[in-house]
């Protein structure tokens, strides 16, 4: 450590530099573990176990809920008639057909379901999460009266038909989610687990 | 007698001494107070910055007092609430006082904006004062958005639902980002736990900071006022502005006289309508939270109103996002959008009146829409009064450059 000589400027930026550098990488391996902190727990990741739903109870026309990794879920019995409103409605709907992938591939057809009757569809708006109301009365005062049933958000107004699709010109993007699900006899529904099959 | 007063008098004069030379205590009490000149014609729109400070320091205490009862978990968070409302001494009124200060919080920070609007204090050189603001009601929103999910009330739920699900709209990341904010797949006890860890540690260290920050830069660069002209232009011989008086006692008295006034006025909504009428507090709060049943009318509370109603005025997820997010942040570039080459809108001409009326209807009505449940007229109504919304800031570079102005005064009215 001599007093007498100039500063090597090029030596001490390049210490600089690498400081900076060494110090940024720690900061960053530093960062992880408090961002990894906040994802899902092991704990949570563990709790999303199938519900096995006994509909043998469930009314033409009806809606029951059950609750699916704390999500609500739906299985709607619909009427012949429910189901023939939903042929015609094509051009009002953003993904008539399903394109998007938001069902089971055993879901992705006019009616959304493995069996046309049952409906079975994640009780939550595409939007912003909240879960919609069911209305499945045709032209309701409410909704208007080429309004032809199917359910309705609360929150932001999105509109969804008889089998959860999206009407065009509301702020949800997509249609409703369908699970993965099989069933299990004639009068019981597995939520969560489809084996795959169906 | 005499003697020993002057005995006091001496040991506390020694006993400031002795600090002074150890730490800037007289100092920053004349820099900051005593000898901070201020415009001496501050009207009724500047009580709104310390009442803010006030109302601050309330949240702060109440706060402090509810976590030492509160249970940050989802089996327990509802039930303690009503314990402290029930079983508590004197709980409910911290608690009143809590939730009606947040309240009241929004309506002086709003009012504080508004002045900042009408007498254009957001201009050089007080740009940072102003990010500083905007920094601050950003905060002050994630504050109070967090804050009411605690109680884990229905409206807590799935008014958390709904704003974590916001963040799913970003492209490619979004669903990633929400299963951070949230800790889960669904809003639960993980959220509800680290919303608490949010709301009383982390928020309120960085709005401490922010208004810090905010007072720094004011004091740096001195008080605009309701004529907008610079009192330092006119000073005396010993560099004292001739239209400024000191901050203390001058305006450490009228501010008092501003906080005995809006205390009176708290104290009257925390004894006798701490709920008001379902704008404070709302309604479906008092129903435990339930994971499969959003309730039929959901609305935030009355301060985040306008910028819910422009986010269902868009058709579009990320769209509305956008509208929302942009509705807050383009207060930021206020600075640069006003090209008007006066301050105050007392020099200013008809169309920057009539442009800030409209907003202020804009922004009314738009509060007004976000508390209702939507229907078609509603929504027209609520993409007119958007547009008018952000045409206010957009067009302000147009506007505000055509307007006539009147000439300034050299000293203030």
């Amino acid at each position: 450590m001599s007093n007498d000589g100039g500063v090597d400027t090029n030596r001490r930026r390049f210490l600089t530099v690498a400081t900076a550098a060494v110090g940024g990488v720690g900061a960053v391996f530093g960062a992880y573990p408090f961002l990894a902190a906040m994802q899902p727990s092991a704990r949570a990741e563990a709790a999303g176990a199938p519900v096995e739903v006994d509909i043998s109870k469930l009314e033409p026309g009806a809606r029951l809920t059950v609750e699916w990794r704390g999500k609500p879920v739906w299985v709607v019995r619909r009427t012949p008639e429910m189901l023939s409103r939903l042929d015609g409605l094509g051009g009002e709907l953003r993904d008539p057909n399903s394109d998007q992938d938001q069902q089971p591939t055993y879901a992705k057809n006019t009616y959304r379901s493995i069996k046309p009757e049952f409906l079975v569809l994640v009780g939550i708006c595409t939007h912003l999460g909240c879960s919609p109301t069911y209305r499945p009365e045709p032209g309701a005062s409410d909704l208007g009266s080429n309004w032809p049933g199917g359910f309705f958000c609360p929150c932001h107004g999105s509109r969804f038909d008889m089998a959860g699709r999206v009407f065009a010109g509301v702020p949800a993007p997509l249609n409703m989610a369908v699970p993965p699900y099989r069933f299990v006899g004639e009068t019981r529904v597995v939520i969560g687990d489809d084996k795959g099959a169906a | 007698m005499r003697s020993v007063m002057s005995n006091a008098r001496e040991l506390m004069l020694w006993g400031l001494d002795w600090v002074d030379s150890r730490f800037p205590l007289t100092k920053m009490w004349k820099e900051q107070a005593s000898e901070y000149y201020a415009p001496k014609n501050f009207n009724f729109w500047y009580f709104f910055g310390s009442l803010a400070l006030v109302v601050l320091v309330n949240q702060l205490l109440t706060g402090i007092w509810l976590t030492m009862n509160y249970k940050p978990s989802a089996q327990d968070a509802f039930a303690s609430v009503e314990y402290i409302m029930r079983d508590v001494d004197w709980g409910w009124l911290i608690r009143y006082m809590h939730s009606t200060g947040a309240s009241m919080f929004f309506v002086v920070v709003y009012l504080h904006m508004f002045r900042g609007l009408l007498y254009g204090s957001y201009r050089k050189p007080r740009e940072l004062v102003w990010i500083f603001g905007v920094l601050i009601f950003l905060v002050l929103m994630g504050e109070a958005f967090m804050g009411y999910l605690l109680p884990w009330g229905q409206m807590s739920y799935w008014g958390a639902q709904v704003i974590i699900s916001l963040f799913g709209a970003v492209p490619v990341v979004g669903e990633a980002l929400s299963q951070l904010i949230r800790g889960d797949f669904v809003v639960s006890d993980a959220t509800l736990n680290r919303f608490f860890a949010l709301h009383v540690i982390a928020m309120p260290l960085v709005l401490l900071g922010l208004v810090m920050a905010h007072l720094m830069a004011l004091h740096e660069v001195g008080s605009n006022n309701p004529d907008g002209i610079e009192i330092h232009d006119n000073e005396d011989e010993n560099g004292i502005p001739l239209d400024g008086i000191a901050m203390h006692p001058y305006y450490t008295i009228k501010d008092i006289f501003g906080v005995v006034v809006f205390l009176a006025v708290a104290a009257v909504i925390i004894f006798f309508a701490p709920e008001f009428g379902g704008y404070f507090l709302e309604h479906a709060n008092f129903q435990p939270a339930d994971s499969l049943q959003t309730p039929v009318h959901i609305a935030p509370v009355w301060y985040f109103t306008p910028f819910y109603a422009i986010l269902r005025a868009i058709p579009d997820k990320l769209g509305g996002v956008i509208g929302m997010g942009g509705a807050v942040m383009i207060l930021a570039l206020l600075p640069w959008l006003d090209r008007s080459k006066v301050r105050s809108i007392r020099y200013k001409g008809p169309v920057f009146k009539i442009a800030l009326t409209l907003f202020v209807i804009s922004f009314l009505g738009l509060g007004y829409l976000g508390m209702n449940p939507p229907s078609p007229t509603y929504t027209l109504i609520a993409r007119v009064l958007s547009v008018i919304y952000f045409l206010f800031f957009l067009a302000m570079p147009i506007y505000s450059r055509l307007d006539s102005t009147k000439p300034v005064p050299d000293r203030l009215t």
